[in-house]
């Protein structure tokens, strides 16, 4: 054998590679369907959109809908909330945004984000924990009026979805 | 097998055989005749108890799919159901369920029994290792089957356990939304947990086989750590190690029963016999009894240690609390295999028992205060033990003296008990 695999590769040497090589590819070929089958389907993913009426919720209210299977916040906020948040300095955030950043122009009282702790998924409390804005029960993540992340082991801020003003009383989320 | 084969086929029926499939010889060789050290004691029938309650789970698990149906909307209902209408139902059911307890409390028993004999040493790298994997696979299969009542504690569970994976940098949300197969947990999730939960346990059953091979190449290990030397260390399989385990399965039967037919859901937790409410998380989520050491490790993290934020570190930390199990073989460098002749390692490893019971329990526990302060302790302790006792302790260790062989050992015992 080591005489042999000294010598120049011949025609049959590259016939068995190209046969192997082949079958490498086709056994990828066929396991990536079955892999990604698992993916979300079609009926998943056509869930996008949802639009939202405002015009019913009350200062200091919140309502949550669900969005992809997920709730989201849609909170109206009292004037104290916002000044509250507006007043707390960058530097003491973990992820630091300002409260602009969380809200559309114009439209600073509606803070909408997606209501998943950004630790483990879990659902936070509204109007709770020791900013007064969101806690999450399970590994005590606090959040602010702004859906900041303030202290626990939460990585980031309530994450704020993609959705516009379609007039001053209705969104679109997604 | 490694051992020197016995077997004589009486009848022409096992010549025949023995000549075409030898199975019989293979039976005969591995659970009759297998030489077995003659001073195992009670801790070692856990592994008998063990290969029972597989097949407990197996059974039980086979027969609830009859009628368990895997949707968001009827799983709840299906297992309520099974509970109230199918004949034998709730026994059965509750059988399945306090099995896995059952299950894991023996695979701990036997996890340290390993740990405190030593037995997973050489040559018995390979055997602990597919231990290991069992337990492993044991996990995930009990993860899964806790998601299918599809209670509260179930879909927040599967939720926190699925979100493990987005910890991990760049890929981590794709492997998420490939495991969950949406946006969140839902029917998708619940369907393939399902189809997993059916197929794993046939993955152990797979590895239990290479486990027990392993284990017959080398043999038992046994109290003193001493190999075999001679045909007088050891007795026969059959039917001294036998009747010995079947003794220890009817005794944890007791127990068993107690549970199925008079506290079926003592161990269960109220929040799961609610229907799983995406919008709500219950609020104190706790995992199955079994599963709290390792949450506990999880939630002690909860600093950021350089790049890595304290999710990612807790779920490193999480899974490292097992992974390090595979390196133990070569961590231990004591020559002295048994810890009964290890007069220092005993109280490394009772304070390592103990620290992992304490984990057990503060992982119940609110993650706060003097809680968090436990929890982050016993985590330290617990890498410490495997990271830096078990290799640098045999340097400063004195060990007593070994026996020369385990008829010795049992010798000079029964002699010492005579003359009291």
């Amino acid at each position: 054998m080591a005489t042999q695999s000294k010598s120049e590769p011949n025609r049959r040497d590259f016939l068995y590679f190209a046969t192997g090589a082949v079958g490498a590819v086709g056994a990828a070929a066929v396991a990536w369907p079955l892999v990604d089958q698992m993916n979300p389907d079609a009926s998943t993913l056509a869930l996008a959109s949802i639009e939202l009426d405002l015009s019913s919720i009350e200062v200091g209210q919140s309502v949550t809908v669900k969005w992809r299977g997920k709730p989201v916040f849609v909170r109206r906020r009292t004037a104290s909330e916002i000044e509250e948040a507006k007043a707390v300095p960058l530097e003491d955030l973990k992820d630091p945004q300002s409260d602009a950043e969380r809200v559309k122009e114009g439209h600073e009282e509606w803070l909408v984000m997606i209501g998943v702790c950004t630790h483990l998924g879990c659902i936070p409390v509204g109007e709770a924990g020791d900013y007064k804005g969101w806690f999450c029960p399970c590994h005590g993540s606090h959040y602010d009026t702004a859906g900041r992340i303030r202290k626990g082991p939460a990585p980031e801020n309530l994450i704020v979805p993609d959705y516009a003003f379609l007039s001053d009383t209705l969104i679109k989320i997604g | 097998m490694a051992h020197q084969s016995n077997y004589k086929p009486n009848s022409g029926f096992e010549k025949w055989m023995d000549e075409r499939l030898p199975i019989i010889r293979l039976g005969y060789d591995s659970f009759v005749d297998f030489p077995s050290p003659k001073n195992l004691n009670y801790w070692w029938t856990f592994g008998a108890i063990l290969a029972i309650f597989l097949v407990i789970q197996i059974v039980t698990g086979i027969v609830l799919a009859m009628s368990y149906t895997p949707h968001v909307d009827l799983a709840f209902n299906s297992v309520e159901h099974i509970r109230r209408d199918v004949n034998w139902g709730r026994y059965i059911q509750a059988a399945h369920a306090n099995g896995a307890s059952f299950f894991f409390f023996a695979v701990y028993v036997h996890i340290f029994r390993g740990l405190y004999y030593g037995s997973y040493k050489a040559p018995r790298e390979v055997l602990w290792i597919l231990g290991v994997t069992i337990f492993l696979l044991m996990m995930a299969t009990a993860f899964m089957g806790y998601v299918l009542p599809w209670g509260q504690m179930s879909f927040w569970a599967a939720t926190v356990i699925t979100n493990f994976f987005s910890a991990i940098p760049v890929v981590g949300d794709t492997i998420k939304t490939l495991l969950v197969g949406g946006f969140a947990v839902d029917n998708p999730t619940l369907n393939r947990f399902f189809s997993l939960h059916y197929l794993l346990p046939f993955m152990i059953a797979g590895v239990v086989g290479l486990h027990i091979w392993a284990l017959h190449v080398p043999g038992n290990n046994n109290p003193t750590g001493v190999e075999v030397k001679s045909k007088a260390d050891t007795v026969p399989f059959h039917p001294y190690l036998t009747m010995k385990d079947l003794f220890a399965v009817m005794v944890i039967m007791i127990p068993f029963a107690w549970f199925v037919f008079f506290a079926p859901d003592i161990l269960g937790h109220p929040d799961n016999y609610i229907p799983a409410n995406p919008l709500v998380t219950p609020p104190h989520i706790v995992p199955e009894w079994y599963f709290l050491p390792f949450y506990a490790i999880l939630r002690a993290i909860d600093f950021n240690v350089g790049p890595i934020d304290s999710k990612l570190g807790g779920v490193i930390m999480m899974f490292g609390s097992i992974v390090v199990w595979f390196f133990v073989p070569w961590l231990d460098r004591s020559k002295v295999r048994s810890g009964a002749f290890r007069p220092m390692f005993k109280w490394f490893y009772w304070v390592w028992v103990i620290s992992f019971i304490g984990l057990t329990y503060l992982g119940a526990q609110p993650a706060e205060g003097v809680y968090l302060f436990f929890a982050k302790l016993c985590t330290a302790y617990y890498f410490l033990y495997f990271l830096v006792i078990l290799p640098f302790l045999p340097r400063v260790e004195v060990t007593k003296p070994l026996p020369a062989s385990i008829s010795e050992s049992v010798l000079s015992k029964s002699a010492s008990q005579a003359a009291e």
